[in-house]
């Protein structure tokens, strides 16, 4: 038992944070360690495989794909396939390619995102602060309604843009998209808004700020991330419809994924195996790039939405 | 603070849209599924006959056994996988960056993307089984797509594959939550790791598997796209689903009254998940 | 009962020498507290102690064995963490036995061990609860259970009060000081809190920035702090500072503020050199027959004491008053140091002189 007037140690950098490292290191693991990365590298092969064949696919001529296995890399690529694809091949009756396709989707997309996300916004700002009676209640349906499958309210939904004459349009797919992205765009602001303190939304109604001005001047400019989560959810969702647009966009506004689905399982003849593999990857395209890019906030929108719903 | 009427205002299309887009649209073809409907509505009420022409169809009886049968092994297999993939990437791997990309980049394409390169994938004589051959497998065969039997099982491949990857997304996130003192006290204790995460940690992540299995479930009853993209629900009618059913009897075979019979059928496991779900989120709520 | 000797113990983590060239000796039957502000290390070395964290020189000997590169699990120790880290889908049972099942004892030993502990913490009622149907209190003493059935030599605890209010905290507190009288086992304690610090240990080591400040017994760290971050840390309200210089005489003094320190305050007579001077608000008292003077700045009402603020001169000083006397600000009074309780340091290096 001694004092230490000097203190024992020398002069000393600053200590990293008070924490010891959160998950201990185990010096037991090193054999099991090499078992964690094969299975790890083994599913990563799993998971790639497709989209390697895809590529691969994609840039070689039919009659290396007759010759070669179907892992083979292209001895003479070309992207003759991509641009057949892309203004060629014959989507149903027109033969002009994927690029309606393509414009379509784009037309169909922005609207259809900017949109539920707008009304989305609104609803979880209401919800989360505003609270009129029976508001939960509807809430609840509403998220019920996610669950449901498409079958059970498609006919009707048909029914009804028929009789208000937009069936078959823009507008129509637009307004399904909208009735069908609703739940998710609210259950995100909600959850979202409802992490922001009370407090400043009292404090803005003290000032005497009303609904739409607190909504327009505080809680929107405060809701980048969120939206940006949202767009992501959203561009990919309806991007990557299928049923939808089927029913409901009409002949010529078809998106890209029935087109494809058009191409590679209603030609007649020989199936240009390259020529569907670009095919593919070009309705991809745009999903795969938001993901690629947007890293953390696509898993971020993932659970957001999963961790509440 | 006076009451202001502008919020209920501000929810209106909220209110129109649960109204008249899903509530409305289920009764209606609630409806429609006691009448005689062909290719038009009719208002010729038939109580439940069409009920039991569907379950003496016997399209719509496979493709109710295939549902069962996909559904079965899409859930078991995407819990497994990701589970499996979210606890090795969870100790402390390097590139896990890298490895998360890999395995969630598949839920980011459509259904019917991969359907099509599946489709590919699987295809005898052109696909894997030819790669397979080559190497040296002189009599390996894979046609299950072109089996009546095995057509199915395809598809389950094909949606795994897509889908695992959100399961392993959001068994990490729960993982991550976990407290990490306790992992300390189990190293303590001298616990193995593996019993660790069956044992403590996995009872842990309940309300995770539990939204997991939600989400899983209603994929399951949904599934359309892929069917229609990868086999087209054959050979023949062999990889038949519901939805499927459904969606033809609709707009390819006119017969409205039917196909509602159906979708009011595939309503009910999805209410009869819904309904424990939301039960217990209440009681949680109220606790 | 064990005794735990640290030597030369370095430990290096994310590239910072966070631990350099510790010794330590830690007798039976010790409470051993270490204290200090948050990133000064306690808890890094804490977590070496119990093996979590690899030393990257040094030794660590428990019990008189060679631990530095022994599991967690075989050296003897338990461990109470900040959360208590209670296995939340386990009963109290479960908790305290999951260990011991893992490793093969038998049940009855279990059932001897359980029943043991369980008695000697009041947990008998509660042994089929889970962890989220207990108190604070009951958690804390199922977290200590865990450490004691596993027969541990030396019992370690990392923050366990930091996450509680300040009522439950000093509950709690005296618990764990009554478990301690009862049990008798060597108990190192890491806080940042001075008061339980104070109370709690039979020695104080003062860390910061990875450096041993002070090791001694709660009274010499209070009254005789070796540095002025010491001196500073402990007590509430804090030690007073006050710049200033000593004559040829051996009289301090700063401005209005002169007094002459008494012998017992320094190791050696200090003269002719600028120092600091330390007063404690208990050793200010407010007489009027003081030879000081100043102005009331501010009182602050305790209940049991008051915490008159004096102003004199350019120093602000607390003072204790243990009286009902009422002041008011701006009042002038009249008051006293007592000189043989003061203390004085270097201005540069902080050290004691």
């Amino acid at each position: 038992m001694s004092l230490h007037p000097q203190g024992v140690a020398q002069s000393l950098p600053a200590a990293a944070g008070e924490q010891a490292p959160a998950r201990p290191r185990s010096r037991r693991w090193r054999p099991a360690r090499i078992g964690i990365y094969a299975f790890l590298s083994t599913a990563a092969l799993f998971f790639l495989l497709p989209l390697y064949v895809m590529i691969v696919t994609s840039l070689k001529s039919m009659d290396e794909i007759r010759g070669s296995g179907i892992f083979a890399l292209p001895l003479a690529a070309t992207l003759e396939p991509w641009r057949q694809a892309w203004s060629t091949v014959c989507t149903g009756a027109a033969c002009e390619g994927l690029r309606t396709g393509f414009r379509n989707s784009v037309a169909i997309t922005v609207p259809s995102t900017l949109l539920p996300i707008l009304i989305g916004a609104v609803n979880g700002y209401a919800l989360s602060f505003w609270r009129p009676r029976f508001a939960n209640l509807l809430f609840g349906v509403l998220m019920a309604g996610a669950f449901v499958p498409v079958q059970v309210m498609i006919y009707p939904l048909v029914r009804v843009m028929a009789l208000a004459g937009v069936f078959g349009s823009l507008p129509a797919i637009v307004l399904v998209h909208l009735v069908f992205g609703m739940p998710m765009m609210t259950l995100l602001f909600r959850n979202y808004y409802c992490s922001v303190p009370q407090e400043l939304f009292q404090a803005a109604r003290v000032d005497g700020a009303g609904f739409w001005r607190i909504f327009i001047r505080i809680m929107l400019p405060m809701s980048l991330p969120i939206i940006v989560v949202a767009a992501i959810i959203q561009v990919t969702g309806v991007w990557n419809d299928y049923i939808l647009g089927l029913v409901f966009a009409g002949r010529e506004n078809l998106p890209m994924t029935v087109q494809l689905n058009n191409v590679i399982n209603t030609t007649t003849g020989t199936r240009l195996y390259n020529v569907n593999m670009a095919a593919t990857i070009l309705t991809a395209l745009v999903p795969l790039t938001l993901y690629f890019a947007s890293g953390r906030w696509f898993v971020r929108g993932i659970a957001a939405g999963a961790v509440k719903g | 603070m006076k009451r202001t009427l502008t919020p209920y205002a501000a929810l209106l299309p909220m209110f129109v849209t649960v109204l008249v887009g899903y509530i409305g649209s289920a009764v209606w073809t609630l409806g429609m599924s006691m009448t005689a409907s062909r290719t038009f509505p009719s208002s010729r009420f038939i109580g439940l006959a069409q009920y039991q022409r569907l379950f003496d169809n016997e399209r719509w009886m496979l493709s109710l056994h295939n549902l069962a049968v996909y559904g079965l092994l899409f859930v078991v297999a995407c819990l497994v996988i990701g589970f499996l993939l979210a606890v090795f990437i969870d100790q402390n791997v390097s590139g896990e960056g890298v490895l998360r990309t890999v395995f969630l980049y598949p839920y980011a394409m459509s259904f019917v993307a991969t359907g099509l390169v599946w489709q590919w994938l699987l295809q005898p004589g052109d696909g894997i089984d030819s790669a397979v051959r080559a190497l040296g497998w002189r009599d390996f065969r894979l046609d299950w797509i072109v089996d009546q039997d095995m057509a199915i099982y395809t598809v389950v491949i094909a949606t795994v594959w897509q889908a695992s990857g959100l399961v392993m997304a959001l068994m990490l996130a729960g993982l991550r939550g976990v407290d990490p003192e306790i992992w300390k006290a189990a190293r303590l204790d001298r616990i193995p790791a593996w019993r660790v995460y069956l044992q403590i940690v996995l009872p842990m992540l309940w309300p995770t598997v539990a939204t997991v299995l939600l989400l899983l479930a209603t994929a399951v009853v949904k599934l359309y796209d892929a069917v229609v993209a990868m086999t087209q629900g054959g050979p023949g009618t062999a990889s038949e689903v519901p939805a499927k059913f459904i969606m033809d009897h609709l707009f390819l075979r006119s017969n409205v009254g039917l196909a509602s019979a159906g979708a009011v059928v595939l309503l009910v496991p999805v209410l009869a998940l819904l309904a424990p779900y939301a039960y217990a989120r209440s009681r949680r709520a109220a606790a | 009962m064990a005794n735990l000797n640290l030597r030369k113990l370095n430990i290096i983590l994310g590239g910072k020498n966070i631990i350099r060239d510790l010794d330590l000796q830690v007798e039976p039957g010790e409470f051993l507290v270490l204290l200090g502000p948050s990133g000064c290390g306690k808890s890094t070395l804490l977590h070496s102690i119990a093996g979590l964290v690899d030393a990257d020189s040094g030794a660590i000997e428990i019990g008189g064995r060679d631990m530095t590169g022994a599991d967690p699990s075989d050296r003897g120790i338990g461990m109470v963490f900040q959360s208590y880290a209670l296995y939340p889908t386990m009963s109290v049972e479960d908790n305290m036995s999951f260990g011991l099942r893992i490793a093969g004892t038998p049940k009855d030993e279990i059932r001897r061990r359980v029943t043991h502990a369980a008695e000697m913490l009041q947990l008998d009622a509660l042994l089929s609860r889970k962890p989220s149907q207990l108190s604070g209190g009951q958690r804390q003493r199922v977290a200590i259970g865990r450490a004691l059935v596993r027969q541990a030599q030396v019992f370690l605890f990392d923050e366990p009060l930091s996450n509680l209010d300040a009522k439950l905290r000093a509950e709690l507190r005296r618990e764990l000081k009554l478990l301690h009288q009862k049990l008798g086992s060597t108990m190192i304690y890491v806080t940042h809190d001075q008061v339980e610090a104070m109370t709690l240990a039979s020695r104080i080591v003062v860390m910061e920035k990875g450096q041993v400040q002070q090791i001694g017994t709660p009274l010499e760290v209070y009254e005789r702090p070796a540095n002025r971050f010491v001196a500073g840390f402990l007590g509430s309200p804090a030690m007073a500072f006050v710049d200033g210089e000593v004559d040829g005489a051996g009289r301090f003094s700063a401005g209005e503020l002169a007094l002459v320190p008494g012998a017992a305050c320094c190791a050696a007579q200090v003269t002719d050199r600028a120092v600091v001077l330390g007063v404690r608000p208990e050793h200010v008292a407010i007489r009027a027959d003081g030879a000081l003077s100043g102005t009331v700045s501010l009182v602050e009402p305790m209940g049991n004491h008051q915490v008159v603020w004096i102003r004199c001169g350019a120093h602000t000083l607390a003072s204790l008053v243990h009286d009902d006397g009422a002041w008011t600000p701006g009042q002038a009074v009249r008051f006293a140091v007592d000189a043989n309780r003061v203390s004085l340091f270097d201005p540069q290096h902080g050290n004691r002189l």
